[in-house]
């Protein structure tokens, strides 16, 4: 295959970027589309020129280090898969691909195509969690009685990898799914209790410091989302601050 | 609480609980608006009695006005924090792959929602308002008869404001195709999602906005017989 790239080029956070045209050839449709970027990249290195810099690192779709935002959608066209995971044979030869990074005032670009995400860990730092004494006499969790529903829809939740995509996609730049799976995965289970009205005010409280957008419900994140994570999860931690406010 | 309304969860919350509001209110003007096509009498009666009962105009009236108000406001502070959370665009976006056009247009067709509520407002509000509060006349006479069917009439005659009309309706049904179930999950339901309740979303984002245009038509057409 040969392909035309419009890539997002930025030298760091506090320069202008600009969308530059390269050309790839010989691409196999078997390749992943990082190791098509990876081409690239030898191609730029051999000519003396800057390669394209971009987040990765298990290449399997579990880390959710990968991004990029490929023909207009977040993690390219395929759905259930990060970039890292999605394979050259979804395109044809001549086609023009553009790459560009996750846009969100709380993603700031650092280079190339590389987004700082450390937004989604505060949110984290904020309440995604539980305090578990962990001296020697915690309770075995499988001691504790959880219906098969709860525990697989907590399971559901607790699959997100926190890749943005969801922030990327959406018009309006809302973390909401992503903090919604992370308020439903504790909310669906007893050990999550004993927090609940705090991790939620608190998580919710930190996203909007952060500066994402509002929610308008237009489903795009449940779509394009690596994991499937769904929009129930957003209803789930709406229920939550509600509940947590009254 | 009041930090619940702070957060961006309880603006959506709010968001959603002035469009059920307003859903509710729609329903019940579409109802009133279908009696002129049935019986111009009871039309004239109903008209009558929202007009000069104490109830409706001094507690209800203010509590619809603040509602519209309300929805209106707060959407346009949602939208403009939502561009603020994106400072710079995208090259290209394929939204159409993951989301229908109404739900990523809600504001345009939020503002021309709002473009026809000011016209609408001229031709009716403001002069009931002029004619009961300003004139002081509370009678709803006009030459011994009642006056709302025959100034129902009059407003319709004119082709470019039904055009007007008809278009801004066709605008509501693309907002309500969206906002109904949108307002469900807002509320942390998940019922908006399910078969039910998006059929019923569907239809009444149908229905309504085509009973207006029905009355609108068909008195256009009434009067030029």
């Amino acid at each position: 295959m040969n392909l035309t790239l419009k890539i997002w080029r930025q030298k760091d956070a506090s320069s202008k970027g600009q969308m530059v045209d390269y050309k790839v050839t010989e691409i196999s449709e078997h390749m992943s589309f990082l190791e098509m970027m990876d081409v690239l990249n030898e191609q730029l290195v051999n000519s003396g020129e800057e390669p394209v810099a971009f987040d990765h690192d298990c290449r399997e779709g579990i880390c959710g280090m990968c991004s990029m935002y490929i023909n207009g959608e977040a993690h390219g066209p395929d759905r259930g898969v990060t970039t890292c995971q999605l394979h050259m044979r979804m395109f044809k030869d001549g086609d023009t691909i553009t790459i560009e990074p996750f846009r969100a005032a709380a993603f700031p670009v650092l280079k190339d195509l590389v987004v700082d995400r450390s937004s989604f860990d505060r949110i984290q730092h904020a309440g995604g969690y539980i305090s578990v004494n962990t001296s020697g006499n915690t309770q075995d969790a499988n001691s504790i009685p959880i219906s098969k529903h709860a525990a697989d829809e907590a399971m559901d939740a607790a699959t997100c990898i926190g890749c943005g995509a969801c922030v990327a996609t959406c018009k309006n730049s809302s973390a909401m799914l992503f903090v919604g799976a992370k308020v439903s995965q504790y909310a669906l289970l007893p050990q999550g209790q004993v927090e609940a009205a705090d991790r939620v005010r608190n998580m919710v409280a930190q996203m909007d410091l952060e500066g994402f957008g509002n929610c308008t419900n237009t489903g795009a994140c449940e779509v394009e989302c690596p994991k499937g994570i769904s929009l129930d999860n957003i209803a789930r931690m709406n229920r939550e601050l509600m509940k947590a406010s009254i | 609480m009041s930090g619940f309304f702070k957060s961006s969860i309880g603006r959506k919350v709010s968001m959603a609980l002035s469009a059920f509001f307003l859903m509710f209110f729609l329903l019940q003007h579409l109802a009133i608006n279908i009696l002129s096509v049935f019986s111009p009498d009871t039309f004239n009666e109903v008209s009558h009695f929202m007009g000069t009962n104490p109830l409706v105009q001094f507690a209800l009236q203010p509590v619809l006005i603040f509602g519209v108000v309300f929805h209106f406001v707060m959407g346009f502070i949602l939208e403009l924090k939502n561009r603020k959370a994106r400072n710079v665009s995208y090259a290209k976006n394929n939204g159409g792959a993951n989301s229908s056009w109404m739900s990523r247009n809600m504001i345009y067709s939020g503002v021309a929602i709002l473009a026809f509520i000011i016209l609408h407002f001229i031709d009716f509000w403001f002069p009931e308002i002029n004619t009961k509060f300003i004139q002081g006349d509370w009678s709803g006479l006009h030459d011994g008869q009642f006056r709302y069917y025959h100034e129902l009439q009059e407003k319709f005659v004119n082709p470019i404001r039904v055009a007007a009309y008809v278009i801004a309706f066709v605008f509501l049904g693309l907002h309500l195709a969206h906002g109904f179930t949108s307002a469900f999950q807002s509320m942390g339901s998940n019922a908006g999602r399910k078969k039910t309740l998006q059929t019923i979303g569907k239809a009444y984002s149908i229905i309504i906005p085509l009973g207006f245009i029905i009355v609108a038509l068909y008195h256009h057409l009434n009067h030029n017989h």
